[in-house]
């Protein structure tokens, strides 16, 4: 037993320097210098300002704008911070619901979604994407058929064209690779951003 | 499930065979200590960490010497990661000044990521921090699989060579399969994910402002080093709390199809370099044919069950085409979560990229007989093989009894040692996870943990369990399984399910070794045909339904009638 000491620390130091210092260290030097961008969190600027991030999701609440998937992502209460308060997006403690497929409280955080959802976008059957929960909270895509049956509401909100803006989404759907690789989506910040740019231009 | 979907599954599933068969001969030359093309660059660094640590790579151990070892080489990580988490609150690289890791919770990381579990009662990115993510965590997810993977070559070794009284040396095959196998694999395909959106920094975080003018603040950090090792290595610790759903993590199609690429290449290409190592490549084609019925199986059954979707929220006017969509991301779809979730059970990693919580119960089901069995199709690394090989003993014992001959299994006489041993390494599994089962759910303590009721309730507590025990690490995760009461008993069952499942295994390695190899005869049953194929399956099927059937039955089995009847809690 004794005479394993010696190799289990030496190796133990010398693995932790190796595959603990040196690798990632390695790694992130030239990541940093080959893919500053990706190696950075791919990060979207506007006039100089961080907006976010394209591969993370944000939150949307204005009418203005298309809205992402519900999250279940959540904050500590800043009036007591031994209990959570709910979150959307909050990019800094990834989250998903946990709820299983017979749980009340999923059926009930369901069906008001789905009345929300008919409120604002219209009768008919509700996108699963625009009521459920992603599994990181930050799912920064929708479905293009959630997408498409935003665009009456945002147009209207924003006095555009409703072909405008569905030209616009038709532009965004990023389609799998080569047609097979992948899922048809759209990238609800991304879209987001296009969607300033015709108010400016 | 659509023609699309099948096929993305068929094409990651023929790159694993593709490369793990040039790969498997790469596996056998680390695996007799041989040249290899990488030699003239590593073998300088091998030879250093041989000189510095005072180990003599040609000195074997018998199989008690080489369990020692690797005993000791785990207490050592054991201690050198829980002294890690208990003053990271004092030492660098903690850029969001994260405090000390409480003591219950520290033992439990400890013990989850030196036994290659990765069970993670933390979220990553609100409690670790990055000298504690790489000195600790990234460190012991190259070295636990390179154990892992050590203890295989050990088993290997009992079959290849005749009335040997050793088994190989334990500091020279950890220090190989490190140098050779995990550590130049990482390094080349963490540039890909970098390449292809997951960040590398060491930043903490970065602070946005959204178009809506909140402030969002984005956690990040080394992440692509860690991303690779914890798919290649069968690991699965996520840097993130949503693991490889979280879009840093898993950005799109291509680096989902690359982990679970990574996932499965070892495990696959061992099973084959098995096969090399023994002579007969047949053999390694075998036992791999058997994997691949439980893995097709298994993707089947998820893929079908969750495209399918949830009947109860159909009805409240949820368009039930993109299927059960509750903690599943979009760029994944149905298909690649399917894939993915059967690849990381089915191995010993634990990585998920969809939330298992919020499966149906017949998907959920999948992955929860995947961990019962100890993931063994196609296994962690190492740890699928050795686990495999056991219970193919078993197989050929009950044949060798069907026709009334002494059981053979490449050249080696299965005799009443080698029984003894395999059918205890076979019942430690179930009495670790149906004893503590039963005990938490005997414990107000524990339920109070729970995040869904009713029969989904006893799922997550047998989940919890059985991936301790397996030494997978995922979860249904809505349970809180950071209390005194799990953070004990899970890092206990995740202790026994590594070390007393491993000790008969090793034992077994020094008892085949110290065999003499006899020639196959007329006599011998083959194993390496269809016929031994649908035996194994046989055997398999009725050795773990027989251990959790009632287990089973009465989380997912009942919770599907009661999802189908609209029953809700």
């Amino acid at each position: 037993m004794l005479q394993h000491i010696r190799p289990a620390v030496v190796l133990l130091v010398l693995f932790t320097l190796l595959t603990g210092l040196v690798y990632p260290l390695a790694v992130t030097g030239i990541a940093e210098i080959a893919f500053p961008r990706q190696a950075n969190g791919s990060l979207i600027e506007k006039d100089g300002v961080v907006v976010g991030s394209a591969l993370i999701g944000q939150n949307f609440t204005s009418d203005r704008y298309f809205h992402p998937r519900p999250s279940a992502t959540t904050d500590t209460d800043p009036n007591d911070s031994t209990k959570t308060i709910d979150a959307p997006y909050n990019a800094a403690g990834s989250a998903a619901s946990n709820l299983g497929p017979t749980s009340q409280k999923l059926v009930d955080r369901v069906k008001a979604g789905v009345a929300d959802w008919r409120a604002k976008f219209g009768a008919g059957p509700v996108p699963a994407d625009a009521v459920t929960t992603s599994a990181s909270g930050l799912d920064p895509d929708i479905s293009p058929a959630n997408a498409f049956a935003q665009v009456p509401s945002v147009a209207k909100a924003r006095g555009l064209d409703e072909a405008r803006v569905r030209a616009l989404v038709e532009a965004s759907v990023a389609r799998p690779a080569l047609g097979w690789i992948g899922e048809s989506r759209v990238n609800v910040l991304q879209l987001n951003l296009a969607l300033d740019r015709i108010k400016s231009s | 499930m659509t023609l699309t979907g099948w096929s993305q599954i068929a094409l990651v599933l023929a790159l694993v065979v593709a490369c793990a068969v040039p790969f498997s001969a790469f596996i056998a030359r680390v695996f007799a200590g041989e040249r290899t093309f990488l030699s003239p660059v590593v073998g300088p660094v091998e030879r250093g960490f041989y000189r510095l640590a005072g180990v003599d790579p040609g000195r074997e151990q018998d199989w008690l010497g080489y369990t020692l070892a690797m005993v000791v080489f785990s207490i050592a990580g054991f201690l050198s990661l829980y002294a890690l988490q208990r003053l990271q609150g004092v030492l660098p690289l903690n850029p969001r000044g994260f405090d000390a890791v409480a003591p219950d919770l520290a033992f439990n990381t400890s013990t989850s990521f030196i036994t290659n579990t990765n069970w993670q009662n933390y979220s990553g990115e609100t409690t670790m921090s990055h000298l504690t993510q790489m000195l600790g965590l990234t460190v012991h997810n190259f070295v636990s699989a390179a154990t892992g993977l050590a203890m295989a070559f050990a088993l290997a070794r009992g079959f290849v060579r005749s009335s040997a009284q050793t088994v190989g040396n334990f500091w020279a095959d950890l220090t190989r399969i490190t140098l050779y196998l995990l550590l130049p694999l990482a390094f080349v395909l963490a540039f890909a994910l970098v390449a292809l959106g997951v960040p590398q920094t060491l930043l903490g975080a970065v602070d946005a402002t959204t178009l809506e003018g909140a402030k969002q603040t984005i956690s990040i950090g080394p992440v692509a080093s860690q991303e690779i090792i914890k798919e290649l290595g069968t690991n699965g610790g996520g840097f993130f709390n949503a693991n490889s759903a979280h879009p840093f993590e898993n950005p799109n199609a291509w680096t989902n199809l690359l982990q679970i690429f990574a996932i499965l290449l070892i495990p696959t290409a061992s099973v084959l370099a098995f096969g090399r190592v023994v002579g007969q490549v047949r053999q390694g084609s075998a036992i791999l044919a058997t994997m691949a019925v439980f893995v097709l199986i298994g993707i089947l059954v998820v893929y079908w069950s969750e495209a399918a979707g949830n009947p109860i929220l159909a009805a409240l006017g949820v368009d039930p085409s993109l299927g059960n969509f509750e903690g599943k991301e979009v760029r994944f779809g149905q298909a690649m979560s399917a894939l993915f979730t059967t690849a990381t059970s089915g191995t010993s990693t634990g990585a998920v990229n969809s939330m298992f919580d919020s499966y149906t119960p017949l998907g959920g089901l999948v992955p929860m007989f995947n961990l019962l069995a100890g993931c063994i199709w196609p296994g962690g690394v190492g740890a699928g093989l050795y686990g495999f090989l056991v219970v193919a003993i078993i197989a050929v014992f009950i044949a060798g009894l069907m026709v009334g001959r002494t059981p053979e299994y490449l050249g080696k006489k299965i005799e009443a040692r080698e029984m003894k041993l395999s059918m205890l390494a076979v019942l430690i599994y179930p009495l670790i996870v149906l004893g503590f089962v039963g005990a938490s759910v005997l414990l107000q303590t524990a339920l109070d943990s729970l995040g869904n009721s009713g029969p989904h309730g006893l799922s997550e507590i047998i989940y919890l369990f059985a991936s301790s025990n397996a030494n997978n690490g995922s979860a249904f995760a809505g349970i809180n399984g950071n209390t005194l009461w799990f953070n004990t008993t899970g890092g206990l069952a995740m202790l026994l399910g590594r070390f007393a499942y491993v000790v008969p295994v090793l034992a077994l390695a020094g008892s085949l070794a110290a065999k003499k190899k006899i020639p196959a005869s007329a006599g011998t049953f083959p194993t390496d045909g269809p016929l031994f194929v649908g035996l194994l399956v046989g055997v398999i099927v009725i050795l773990y339904l027989l251990q959790y059937f009632p287990a089973l039955a009465l989380g997912p089995v009942v919770e599907h009638a009661l999802m189908l009847a609209g029953k809700t809690y």
